[in-house]
């Protein structure tokens, strides 16, 4: 645990050179601190996933169904069928190397079998044995078994499987460098689905799963404890502005529905990023009259079931345009998130659309119609955000966030599997003065993960987070060092809790805030009071020595 | 990408690979005859045996390039116990002194397995020089 | 460790050995030089087709490219058209860097870690790769076009040329041919790696290096040929030509080493199909390559999308009615 573990213990562990050895004769060891609980029999059991019981990793008996190699064969075959990228990714890697390096959680562990190649290695050599000609054919052949590369599939190698499959954030760095753009997120996310076929989850994916499925969300935020969560912060910006900014819930007819990770209305600083939100959608309101909607039903914008299969990542998912179509709204809105957005962006559409009952989305204050997202019918905030800005329809005071030195974390999902790099730093730029980009192999689509996405942003797995934080980390403390960055920006919930525990240990002098935190800040509320206070009450700058 | 695409690349593909198969339909196998004149009939031997000659000559003329051109060494003592004058092409004790038709002894193979023999940028036939 | 490479180094010594003294010593010329070559053609295009149609024959449910660059967003927003295309022609042009030019390789870094106070991690340009992988290929592909000339009569100019621009070194007689080198040198440098750099070393299996050593074995056999023991070339165009018209013969002098190179040419296209090699069809197949980023404006159909169980509004409704209502909610039904 990091009380148990300081910084320059961990630094010391890491060596990039694997010491030899063959890594399929190198049983796998589960270690405390590197892996995440099991998922408790019940979510499962909500979710009408297979396999619910009770069971610990760090156990022998993992009480598997008796015939689970049959059903992962099975499940690998149905896999191989249904995805290209399955088939080609297990068929052509070379074994180049490329790969190696880019991990950060090789980086950060030196632990061989996180190189992403390997990672993909321990299915493909499964696969090998069990799916191709070659195997078959070499079998004839003196040493043609060993030339096949194949390893039959046993309790060893499913615990490896288990073990690794949660040490990858799905991140996609490793993708950009491969020559033939193999994806070891897409492996892990096989991976992951076989596991879950035998009942192998995580707890911190499960239950968020489960809550999200019965509750709406995956905290299990219950409709009126929704409602309060955001009464309260409204109480909060009344005091600073002077401004009631009352949100509107489930409300048919409205303009626009927004939807946001629920981690942003229960967990600092995610919290004042919400609360950004509020002042935005209250000033659009007064200005322009523009009605925005939250809603308790799909109150969650992130999506666990990304993490455990496509199956429950689109039962989960449905939720969003089931709501907008309910409610009638014109398009939906989408607050800053990570794996969120990876899956409205390249999911959503394709697995519950065709959206035929919303409309093309057109931003009403500016005009400006959102050709990107026609179909899906979705805009990311910062798009929204940095087309009012470019049109001049926010009226910003950047010195409210003049005590804020900025640096920018691309989140993985946004930037590798999405390409929103320019909104959120446009944006940025418009609401604060300090900005400092940190080294460009580590930013845009080189970014690096905060080593917790996932579903990996569990307690006791924590040795595992923050090696694999690592090279953000150290890129973090560069700019740090370097220019005096004090405040990380990111566009990622999942982000806002992980770098805040991450720079915690390994930079504390840098805070991690939402980027509309600091449109909140910046933002001129009509009839607000002078303001003393930013949204975490902290004194706003050149106000720091009133209270004296 | 959609899988009459992948059909469409394959069927360039498997046909770029049977390139030589289906380029030589009606084809043949035949390799050129070459024509020794007279006089290289009448010698019945040369510098080296023929299979060696065939495939060494231009490593042997090279040598005597070398040997030639640095040391003013001309003669050549064959392996088959007989002297020989290096020289390509000057006069009758030459290579082309023998062989006397460029055309019909060097040209026919050298087209046939495409080497374009930088031999004769420098050196002329002795036909040329009659001309 | 060593059992990695040494025992395909074994295997292809024992390929040539095979072929060698199956021609000299029990004189299999028609068996090393007609028939194994007529069943690997075969075996490699039969081969080649069924990998590529089983790859085919997957469906591809999700548009999911890897985007390297900004997303077509706001108009004043400048697109990266080619790291993150949204058209089909974006697309095309990435594939086309990527297929000739290898450039995700080419954006390779090496991380080092600095031991000091400070403990910095950094990311240097890491070429080396890059260099040796595109080498490589082009010098085979040269080597491999190069050879059309057993194989076409008469032989056209644009051959010509390139054998021309290929032997531009004018060392010695016969010519030098460059790509023949660089081939060799950069297996040679790509074995090394496999060998040396513990990490590569590492993830390396005997399947990695089986065919780097058939490669370097085709090269070595062939240079000897050409510069050091001599072939007769015209003898072994006539057998080639024979092979393509279907007219085998057996030419008469033509010596082992000559049908060593063709065994070891002959297995490593059998090889082919069942092996990594195949990552030559599979670029072009990789769905996070060859596709366009353009999910959200255009509406990507998964053939074998099905329906799923959902917790629907009326469902959450039903169980929450009575806090909604208190809390003041909108609610469907009032009861």
């Amino acid at each position: 645990m990091s009380d148990e573990l300081k910084p320059d213990e961990l630094l010391n562990k890491i060596d990039h050179k694997p010491d030899g050895g063959d890594w399929m004769d190198t049983p796998v060891q589960i270690r405390p601190g590197m892996y995440c609980y099991a998922a408790k029999a019940e979510s499962v059991k909500t979710l009408g996933l297979p396999n619910a019981r009770p069971w610990n990793p760090a156990e022998d008996d993992w009480k598997l169904p008796e015939n689970w190699q049959e059903i992962i064969h099975n499940g690998i075959k149905e896999r191989l069928e249904r995805f290209r990228t399955f088939k080609v990714f297990m068929d052509i890697c070379v074994r180049c190397g490329a790969c190696a390096d880019k991990c950060h959680f090789f980086l950060g562990t030196g632990d061989p079998k996180n190189m992403p190649v390997l990672r993909a290695e321990l299915l493909r050599s499964v696969y090998r044995n069990d799916f191709t000609r070659a195997a078959k054919l070499l079998k004839f052949l003196p040493g043609g078994e060993f030339l096949a590369g194949g390893r039959p599939m046993t309790m060893d190698v499913l615990k490896e499987w288990w073990y690794y499959f949660f040490q990858c954030t799905e991140c996609r760095r490793c993708s950009v460098f491969c020559p033939y753009g193999i994806d070891t997120a897409e492996i892990t996310i096989m991976g992951r689905e076989l596991l879950n076929l035998l009942g192998l989850n995580i707890d911190w994916i499960a239950t968020p799963v489960s809550n999200c499925y019965q509750t709406g969300n995956h905290l299990g935020i219950q409709p009126h404890a929704f409602k309060d969560m955001l009464e309260f912060f409204t109480e909060d910006i009344e005091e600073i502005t002077g401004v009631n900014v009352e949100p509107q819930f489930n409300k048919k007819g409205a303009d626009i529905l927004f939807i946001t990770p629920s981690g942003d209305v229960f967990a600092d600083p995610g919290t004042y990023t919400c609360q950004g939100y509020l002042i935005l959608f209250k000033y659009l309101k007064d200005k322009y009259g523009l009605d925005v909607t939250w809603s308790t039903y799909a109150s969650e914008g992130g999506n666990f079931g990304f993490f455990t299969s496509h199956e429950t990542m689109k039962r989960l998912n449905a939720k969003m345009y089931a709501e907008a179509r309910r409610l009638g709204v014109k398009w939906i809105l989408g607050g800053e998130c990570g794996h969120m957005w990876r899956v409205i962006h390249q999911y959503m559409d394709t697995m519950n659309g065709p959206a035929d009952f919303l409309e093309e989305p057109v931003n009403p204050i500016t005009g400006t119609k959102f050709e990107n997202a026609k179909s899906t019918k979705m805009v990311h905030i910062t798009e929204f955000t940095a087309d009012l800005i470019k049109h001049g329809k926010l009226e910003l005071d950047k010195s409210r966030n003049a005590n804020r030195i900025m640096t920018y974390h691309d989140s993985c999902n946004t930037s590798r599997g999405m390409g929103l790099l320019e909104e959120p730093r446009y944006v940025l730029k418009n609401v604060c003065d300090n900005f400092f980009e940190m080294p460009e192999n580590t930013i845009r689509e080189q970014t690096f993960c905060c080593g917790s996405g996932s579903g990996l942003n569990a307690g006791e797995n924590i040795e595992l987070r923050m090696a694999g934080g690592l090279p953000r980390a150290n890129a973090v403390k560069y700019v740090h060092e370097k220019f005096g960055v004090n405040t990380l920006g990111t566009i990622c919930a999942i982000d806002r809790a992980a770098l805040s525990t991450l720079m915690e240990y390994w930079v504390p002098e840098v805070e991690v805030c939402g980027i509309h935190e600091l449109v909140g800040n910046a933002l001129i509320l009509p009839g607000e009071h002078d303001r003393e206070m930013d949204l975490r009450m902290e004194p706003l700058p050149g106000k720091e020595d009133i209270d004296e | 990408m959609s899988k009459n695409a992948i059909i469409a690349g394959l069927v360039v593909f498997v046909a770029t690979a049977l390139f030589p198969f289906w380029f030589n339909i009606g084809g043949s196998n035949a390799a050129p005859e070459i024509e020794l004149s007279e006089r290289a009939k009448a010698a019945r031997y040369c510098v080296l045996e023929k299979y060696d000659m065939r495939a060494e000559h231009m490593s042997l003329l090279d040598e005597w390039r070398d040997s030639v051109v640095r040391d003013a060494d001309r003669l050549y003592k064959g392996t088959n116990g007989k002297s020989f004058n290096m020289s390509l092409s000057t006069g009758e004790d030459s290579c082309l002194g023998c062989h006397t038709d460029k055309e019909k002894f060097c040209d026919r193979c050298h087209n046939f397995v495409s080497v374009a023999p930088y031999c004769w940028e420098c050196h002329t036939t002795p036909e040329e020089v009659t001309r | 460790m060593n059992q990695k490479y040494m025992l395909p180094l074994a295997g292809v010594v024992l390929l040539f050995l095979l072929a060698y003294a199956g021609v000299e010593g029990a004189g299999l010329q028609w068996f090393f030089g007609i028939v194994i070559p007529y069943l690997a053609v075969i075996a490699f295009i039969w081969g080649f087709v069924n990998r590529v149609m089983g790859w085919a024959d997957s469906a591809v449910p999700f548009r999911i490219p890897t985007t390297c660059g900004q997303e077509k967003s706001l108009p004043w927003i400048k697109q990266n058209r080619i790291d993150n295309p949204d058209t089909a022609w974006g697309v095309f042009i990435r594939m086309v860097l990527e297929i000739f030019l290898f450039r995700s390789l080419f954006r390779n870094t090496k991380a080092a870690f600095h031991r000091d106070e400070n403990n910095r991690l950094s990311y240097s340009w890491e070429i080396f790769l890059w260099l040796g992988a595109l080498a490589f290929h082009y010098a085979f592909l040269v080597t491999a076009v190069r050879h059309l000339r057993f194989f076409m009569e008469p032989v056209p100019w644009c051959l010509k040329a390139l054998e021309y621009m290929d032997g531009i070194v004018q060392l010695g007689l016969p010519n030098i041919f460059m790509s023949g080198l660089v081939l060799l040198a950069a297996a040679l440098f790509l074995l090394a790696r496999r060998i040396f750099d513990a990490k590569v070393s590492y993830i390396s299996l005997a399947a990695d290096y089986f065919p780097l050593f058939l490669i370097i074995g085709i090269a070595v056999t062939g240079i000897a040929m050409r510069y050091f023991t001599k072939v007769d070339v015209v003898g072994v165009k006539e057998f080639t030509m024979g092979i393509v018209t279907f007219q085998p013969v057996i030419p008469a002098g033509v010596g082992p080493l000559f049908y060593a190179h063709l065994f070891m040419v002959s297995v490593l296209i059998v090889y082919f199909p069942m092996s990594k090699l195949m990552h030559m069809g599979g670029i072009f197949l990789s769905p996070t390559r060859n596709m366009a980023n353009n999910t959200r404006a255009k509406r990507h159909v998964n053939p074998w999308n099905y329906a799923v169980d959902v917790h629907t509004y009326e469902q959450y409704e039903d169980h929450f009615r009575d806090k909604m209502i208190e809390a003041g909610l909108p609610v469907d039904k009032k009861e």
